[in-house]
C-alpha cells in the first residue's frame, strides 16, 4: 500500500521545485535588476531639507547697515498631534473665533500637512507672541513656535530702493526652472530682486530620514551627503542713508521723485519716490494688510516714480538744448535774441515768463532767466541746421544727441523695471502728422515740453553728464559686493565709463555751467543758494495734463529742479520733481538745496532746519486724487459685484467712500432706493471711464 | 527500555529539528529588525514580553514545551484521537460565530483574556489528522468517487466555515490538501482540469472577452479538424468537444463575472486585479457600494500601495541587503503588516538576494525532507499526515512569498515559523512535531 502511487511523490517534489524556481526568478528580477526600486526606496525615506542661509545685508556708503536680519515667530501646527488643547483659550490669545480655528486646521490637513507642521499663523505680532510664549506649555501637543528670519529696516527709509522679500509666486518658480520651490522667499522688487543671487547666498541641503507618515526620524547616513548653507553676501552701496532720510522727509505729503547721483562714479546717493512707505510695513505681521492697502491706493505708493515716472522735463532740459546747439555750431555763447515775453517764430506763440529786454542777450543769461523764446529758437536752429538738408534729418540728429544724454532709453540702473521715457522718432512724427511737419510742429521740445518725457533718474544722469563734461557711468547703487570674485559679473556694466558727449569742448561746458550757476546766483532759483558752494542748477515748471471724467484737465504745473554741485568738482547731481506743486523754484529748488547742503557739508545749518520742517509739513497732494480713488474703488466694487453678484462689495465700497449724493453727510445711511440706483449708475459710468483711461495710458 | 532521555530523541529526525530552529531563529531576528526601537536595551527587552520580538520568543518557548509533550506522547495517541481532534477543531470554529471579536475585518478570532486565538489556523492540524485517519482505514479504496468526495469534504468543511468568518486566505490553505489526495490516488485529471480552469480564469481576466471567445472557438475547431477521423467514427466525440467548448465559453462569459460580481468581496477583486496590473472593469465595481469612481480609484491606489512598497523594500535590498535595522522601507513603516504577512520584505531589504534565496532554500529543504520522510513511512496514516504537513507548509510559504514579491494577490496568510503571531507559530510547531513523533515510530504500523 505504501508504494502505491509512489511515483507521484516525484511529481509533488517537482511542483515544489518549480514554485521555488519561479520565486527565485522574481527575486532575481526585483533584487538584482531593478535599480528603480532602490531609487524608490530612497525617495520614500529620504527627505531633502533645504537649509536657508541668512540673506546678505545692504550697507550704505558709510558702512551702516540699512537693513538687518531679525527673527520673528510663526505659530506652527501639526493637526494630527492636536490633542486636549484648550482651543477656546488659544483662539482668544490669537483673536480669532473657533470657526476660524477649524478652518485653518482643515486647510492645513487639505494641503497635506496632517502629520507635518505648517504655519497656523505667520509672523506673530509682538503682543501675540508675548501672550503665546508664556502660555505655550498649554498648547504643546500639536503647536509650537518657529523662528523665521525677517528683514528689519532700522532707518525706516529706502523702501523703493531696497524692495521687499516675499514668497516666490508660481511665475517666479516657473521662470527659475526649478531653482525656487513653493514656500521659498525671494527678493520681489528693488535691490532685493536685482541682487537676489548675491543676497540669497548658497542654500544648503540636509538629508533626513522620514517614515511613512513623513515624520522626521533622523539624519541620513549621519549627514555624510549634507551640504552646508553659505550666508548671503553683503552689498556695499553708495547710498547715504541720512541723505535718504532727509529726502524722504522733504517729500512727505507730495507726489514726485528725487534722484541724487555722485557724478564721478554714477553711484546713486539717494532715491525717493513719493508717496512712499516704511519698508518695515512689508515685513511684519501686518504686511498683507499693508500691501493690499497700498496696492489699491491710486497715489501708487508701491510705484517707484524715480525710475518709472514719466514727466515733461520742462526748463530743466534747457542746458541740454544749449549744449546740442553749441556742438552743432548753430549758435555761439554770445548768441542772443530779443524777447518780450513771447516767441513769435511759429504760428502759435510760445509764452515766456520774463518780459524785460536783455534777459536773453546771450546764452548764459538765457539759461539763468530760463527764456522760453531763446530755447525755442535754439531748438529750431539745431533741427533746421542747413548742414543736414532737411528738418527730418536734423531732428534725427537732434534725437541722437538726446540719446547720448541718456534720454529716451533705459539707462540700466540696478533695479528691476525701469521706464525708458520717450523722445519720439521721426517715424512717429511722420505718422502723426502724415509727413507734414517741421521744426515749429514740435518746437515745445526745445523747452522740454511736448511729446518728450523723461524719468527723474534720466534727468539726474543728464546733470551728471553736464557736470562731468561729457561722460557718465550708468547710475547704480552697489559699489561692491562683499568677497567679490571674478564670477560676479553683475557689477561689470556699472564700471564702464560712457564717453558720450566728450567731443563738446570744455569751454562750451563751462559756458553752460556759468549759466546754470547764474540760475542760483542771480536767476530763477536764488533761494537755493548755499554759501561757499558754487551750485549749477536749472529750475523747471512743466505743464501737465490728465484725463479725468473724460476731460483733459490741465493740472497745476510740476515743480522741477535739476542741479549739480560743487561746480569745480561735482560731487552730487540731483533731479527733483514735485507733481502739481507749481514753480520749480518754490518747492523743488529748496528741496534740492537742502539735500546738497546735507550731503556736501554733512549737516544742515541751524537756520535751514525750520525750512526742512516747513517743506515736510506742506501737503501738496494733487487735488484730483480723491476723485481718482473714488473712480477706481467704485469700478472695482462694480467689477467684483458683476463677477459674484455679491452686494457686499458695493456695501463695503459705500462704507469706505461716500456717494456723491451723500457728499455733505458721509455718515448718512444710504438705504433709499434712489440713492442706490444713483450709486449703481455712477459705478457703471466709472468703470467705462477707467477702462478708457487705462487704454489711453497704455497708448502713451 | 525505560522512559529515559534516550527514548525521547530515539528515532527523532534531527534535520527537521535543525531546520525548524533555523526558521524560528530567522523569524525572531526579522521581527526584531522591524520592531526594535532605537535605544531600547536589547537583552532586557527580549525578556520583557512587551515588544513583539520578545512575545515571539515567549511563543517559541510555549511551542518548545508543547513539542516536548508531543515527543513524550505515544504515536498511537494521535491515531486514536484523530477524529476527536477534528471534532474539537470544528467545535472551536463553531464557537467563533457567537464569540468572535472583530480584528481588522476578520471575524475569525476569539479573545481569551489578553490572548487572541484563531481556530481556523489551529484547525489545520485537525484536518491533517482526520484526513490521515480517514485515508488509512483498512477498507479504504481511494479510487472510489465516494471516498474522494468524503476526503474532500473533510478538508473543505473548515474552509467553508473560514469563508463565513471572512478569512478567505486561511480557507484557501485547505485546498492544499488536494496535493495529499493527489498523492493518495486522486485522478491526475482532476488536477489537470483544475489547472486548466485556473488558466481559463486568468485568461478571462487578461484577455478581452469577445477575443477570448473567438480564440476558444478557434481551438475547438482546430481540435475537431485534427480529430476528424475519430469524429467520423464516433459522433459522440463531436458532442463532447462541443460540450467542452460551451463549458469553457460559459465559464469565461458567465462563470467568472458571476464570481467577481456576487461571490468575491470588493477588496478581493481589487487585490486580484492589482496583481495582474489591470484596472478593475467598471461592471465589477458597480452593485457593491454604488459610490463614485473617485473613491474607487483611491482604493485601488491603497491596494497597490502594500505590494508596491513591499516590492520596493525587497528590490532595494539588492544582492547583499542593507543590513539588519538599516532598511529604510521596513524600519519606517512604509510596508504595512511587515511583522506578520509581509515579514519576507524585512528579510529581502535587510539581507538582500542572498538572504531571500537562503530562506527559500531552507523551505525547499524542509519540504523535500518532509516528502522524503513521508515516503519512508510504513503506515498510511503517517504518510498522509506527512504529506498534509508538507502541503500546508508549501501552500503558506508559496502564497505568502508570491504575495510579497507581487506574483500573487494579497492573501493574508503567515509565513510558517517566521511571521509574528502566537497561534500560527504554535500551530506550525504542533503540525511539525506530531509528524516528528509519528516518524520516530515509523517502524510501527499505525491505524
Amino acid at each position: 500500500m505504501s508504494v502505491f502511487n509512489g511515483s507521484r511523490s516525484y511529481v509533488v517534489r517537482l511542483i515544489f521545485l518549480a514554485v521555488f524556481l519561479v520565486m527565485v526568478g522574481q527575486l532575481v528580477n526585483l533584487q538584482l535588476f531593478s535599480n528603480e526600486l532602490n531609487d524608490a526606496a530612497i525617495n520614500n525615506a529620504v527627505l531633502r531639507k533645504t537649509v536657508y542661509p541668512p540673506r546678505g545685508i545692504i550697507f550704505d556708503r558709510k558702512d551702516r547697515p540699512i537693513l538687518n536680519n531679525t527673527l520673528m515667530y510663526d505659530l506652527m501646527v501639526t493637526p494630527a498631534q492636536v490633542k486636549g488643547v484648550d482651543t477656546a483659550y488659544l483662539c482668544r490669545l490669537l483673536g480669532i473665533d473657533t470657526a476660524e480655528f477649524k478652518t485653518r486646521i482643515t486647510t492645513a490637513i487639505i494641503k497635506g500637512f496632517k502629520n507635518r507642521p505648517s504655519a497656523f499663523e505667520e509672523l506673530l505680532s509682538p503682543e501675540k507672541y508675548a501672550r503665546l510664549e508664556e502660555n505655550m506649555w498649554r498648547f504643546s501637543s500639536g503647536f509650537f513656535l518657529q523662528q523665521r528670519p525677517v528683514r528689519l529696516y532700522p532707518y525706516n527709509a529706502g523702501a523703493h530702493i531696497i524692495g521687499y522679500v516675499g514668497e516666490a509666486d508660481s511665475g517666479i518658480i516657473a521662470r527659475s526652472g526649478g531653482f525656487y520651490r513653493p514656500g521659498d522667499y525671494v527678493g520681489r522688487s528693488g535691490l532685493e530682486a536685482y541682487y537676489e543671487r548675491v543676497l540669497m547666498g548658497q542654500r544648503g541641503v540636509q538629508m533626513l530620514i522620514k517614515d511613512n507618515l513623513n515624520r522626521i526620524q533622523g539624519s541620513y547616513q549621519n549627514g555624510a551627503l549634507d551640504t552646508a548653507a553659505e550666508a548671503g553676501r553683503g552689498l556695499r552701496t553708495y547710498i547715504d542713508i541720512e541723505l535718504q532720510q532727509l529726502a524722504e522727509k522733504l517729500m512727505k505729503g507730495k507726489v514726485g521723485a528725487i534722484v541724487a547721483i555722485e557724478p564721478k562714479t554714477g553711484g546713486i546717493l539717494a532715491m525717493v519716490s513719493a508717496p512712499n512707505y516704511n519698508p518695515n510695513d512689508l515685513t511684519g505681521w501686518d504686511k498683507k494688510k499693508n500691501y493690499s492697502r497700498m496696492v489699491l491706493d491710486v497715489a501708487g505708493p508701491l510705484l517707484n516714480r524715480a525710475i518709472n515716472g514719466r514727466y515733461p522735463a520742462g526748463s530743466t532740459y534747457k542746458p541740454l538744448g544749449a549744449l546740442v546747439a553749441l556742438d552743432e555750431g548753430v549758435i555761439t555763447p554770445a548768441f542772443g535774441i530779443g524777447c518780450s515775453g513771447r516767441y513769435y517764430g511759429c504760428r502759435r506763440p510760445v509764452g515766456c515768463t520774463e518780459k524785460w529786454s536783455g534777459h536773453s542777450g546771450n546764452l548764459r543769461q538765457a539759461i539763468a532767466y530760463s527764456c522760453n523764446s531763446y530755447f525755442s529758437h535754439v531748438y529750431r536752429l539745431s533741427v533746421d541746421n542747413p548742414k543736414y538738408g532737411s528738418t527730418k534729418t536734423g531732428y534725427a540728429k537732434w534725437r541722437e544727441y538726446q540719446s547720448a544724454f541718456g534720454l529716451g532709453h533705459k539707462l540700466g540702473v540696478d533695479l528691476p523695471s525701469e521706464n525708458p521715457g520717450l523722445i519720439p522718432d521721426t517715424a512717429w512724427y511722420n505718422k502723426t502728422y502724415k509727413g507734414y511737419w517741421n521744426s515749429c510742429t514740435n518746437v515745445s521740445l526745445g523747452i522740454g515740453q511736448g511729446e518728450m518725457t523723461v524719468t527723474p533718474i534720466q534727468m539726474a544722469n543728464a546733470m551728471c553728464i553736464i557736470a562731468n563734461k561729457g561722460y557718465y557711468y550708468v547710475p547704480h547703487f552697489v559699489k561692491k559686493i562683499d568677497n567679490e570674485t571674478k564670477a560676479d559679473t553683475i557689477l561689470a556694466p556699472f564700471r564702464a565709463r560712457h564717453e558720450v558727449l566728450t567731443q563738446i569742448s570744455d569751454e562750451m561746458y563751462e559756458i553752460v555751467h556759468s549759466g546754470m550757476q547764474d540760475v542760483v546766483e542771480i536767476g530763477t532759483a536764488r533761494g537755493a543758494k548755499i554759501p561757499g558752494i558754487n551750485i549749477c542748477a536749472k529750475t523747471g515748471t512743466a505743464e501737465n495734463f490728465r484725463i479725468i471724467d473724460r476731460r483733459r484737465i490741465q493740472l497745476k504745473d510740476n515743480s522741477l529742479f535739476a542741479c549739480f554741485a560743487p561746480r569745480e568738482n561735482p560731487k552730487i547731481a540731483i533731479a527733483v520733481i514735485v507733481e502739481n506743486a507749481g514753480f520749480g523754484s518754490t518747492w523743488a529748488a529748496p528741496i534740492a538745496s537742502l539735500m546738497m547742503e546735507q550731503f556736501l557739508t554733512d549737516s544742515l545749518r541751524a537756520e535751514r532746519k525750520p525750512e526742512v520742517e516747513r517743506i515736510a509739513a506742506a501737503n501738496l497732494m494733487p487735488s484730483y486724487l480723491p476723485r481718482l480713488q473714488f473712480l477706481a474703488d467704485s469700478t472695482r466694487a462694480e467689477f467684483y459685484y458683476g463677477l459674484t453678484k455679491d452686494t457686499s462689495y458695493i456695501r463695503k465700497f459705500r462704507r469706505r467712500s461716500q456717494l456723491p449724493g451723500a457728499a455733505n453727510d458721509p455718515n448718512a445711511p444710504a438705504d433709499s432706493t434712489e440713492r442706490v440706483n444713483n450709486g449703481m449708475a455712477i459705478l457703471d459710468s466709472a468703470q467705462r471711464q477707467l477702462r478708457k483711461q487705462n487704454q489711453r495710458r497704455s497708448h502713451r | 527500555m525505560s522512559k529515559s532521555k534516550g527514548t525521547i530523541s530515539k528515532g527523532v529526525d534531527p534535520i527537521l529539528i535543525w531546520l525548524y530552529l533555523l526558521l524560528v531563529g530567522i523569524g525572531i531576528t526579522a521581527i526584531f529588525g522591524v520592531t526594535y526601537v532605537e535605544g531600547e536595551p536589547v537583552v532586557s527587552s527580549f525578556f520583557s514580553f512587551k515588544t513583539d520580538y520578545s512575545k515571539q520568543l515567549y511563543f517559541f518557548g510555549i511551542s518548545i514545551v508543547l513539542a516536548t509533550f508531543i515527543l513524550l506522547t505515544d504515536s498511537k495517541f494521535f491515531t486514536a484521537t484523530a477524529n476527536i481532534w477534528y471534532a474539537m477543531g470544528i467545535g472551536l470554529l463553531l464557537l467563533v460565530f457567537p464569540f468572535h471579536s472583530s480584528v481588522k475585518g476578520t471575524e475569525s478570532i476569539i479573545r481569551f483574556g489578553g490572548f487572541q486565538f484563531q481556530p481556523a489556523e489551529f484547525c489545520k492540524v485537525c484536518v491533517c489528522l482526520a484526513l490521515a485517519k480517514y485515508l488509512s482505514r483498512v477498507d479504504m479504496n481511494f479510487m472510489r468517487t465516494r471516498s474522494q468526495l468524503i476526503a474532500a469534504a473533510i478538508a473543505l468543511l473548515p474552509a467553508a466555515m473560514s469563508i463565513l468568518q471572512k478569512e478567505t486566505g486561511l480557507a484557501l490553505v485547505y485546498f492544499a490538501f488536494f496535493i495529499v489526495m493527489y498523492r493518495e490516488g486522486l485522478p491526475a485529471t482532476i488536477l489537470v482540469v483544475g489547472a486548466a480552469v485556473a488558466v481559463l480564469v486568468v485568461a478571462t481576466l487578461l484577455v478581452e472577452k469577445n477575443l477570448l471567445a473567438f480564440v476558444l472557438t478557434a481551438i475547438a475547431a482546430f481540435v475537431v479538424y485534427l480529430m476528424r477521423r475519430q469524429v467520423r467514427r464516433d459522433r459522440t466525440l463531436l458532442i463532447k468537444i462541443v460540450l467542452l467548448w460551451s463549458l469553457c465559453v460559459g465559464i469565461q462569459r458567465f462563470g467568472v463575472p458571476f464570481i467577481f460580481k456576487h461571490v468575491l468581496q470588493r477588496h478581493q477583486v481589487e487585490r486580484i486585479y492589482s496583481t495582474i496590473g489591470r484596472d478593475i472593469p467598471a461592471e465589477y465595481m458597480k452593485g457593491e457600494t454604488g459610490e463614485g469612481t473617485a473613491e474607487n480609484t483611491k482604493k485601488k491606489g491603497a491596494v497597490d500601495y502594500n505590494v508596491k512598497q513591499s516590492k520596493i523594500a525587497i528590490g532595494s535590498g539588492g544582492l547583499l541587503g542593507k543590513g539588519l535595522l538599516r532598511g529604510t522601507q521596513t524600519r519606517f513603516d512604509f510596508v504595512p503588516e511587515q511583522r506578520t504577512d509581509f515579514i519576507f520584505c524585512t528579510i529581502g531589504e535587510g539581507f538582500g538576494f542572498v538572504g531571500t534565496v537562503t530562506v527559500l532554500t531552507i523551505y525547499l529543504l524542509l519540504l523535500f525532507r518532509l516528502v522524503h520522510i513521508a515516503e519512508r513511512q510504513r503506515s498510511t496514516f503517517s504518510r498522509v499526515y506527512a504529506y498534509g504537513v508538507a502541503s500546508v507548509f508549501f501552500f503558506h510559504m508559496a502564497v505568502n512569498v508570491c504575495m510579497t514579491i507581487g506574483l500573487a494577490p494579497v492573501i493574508g496568510i503567515p509565513l510558517p515559523f517566521i511571521s509574528y503571531g502566537g497561534t500560527a507559530l504554535i500551530t506550525f510547531t504542533l503540525l511539525l512535531f506530531i509528524l516528528i513523533r509519528l516518524d520516530a515510530d515509523r517502524q510501527m504500523v499505525l491505524r
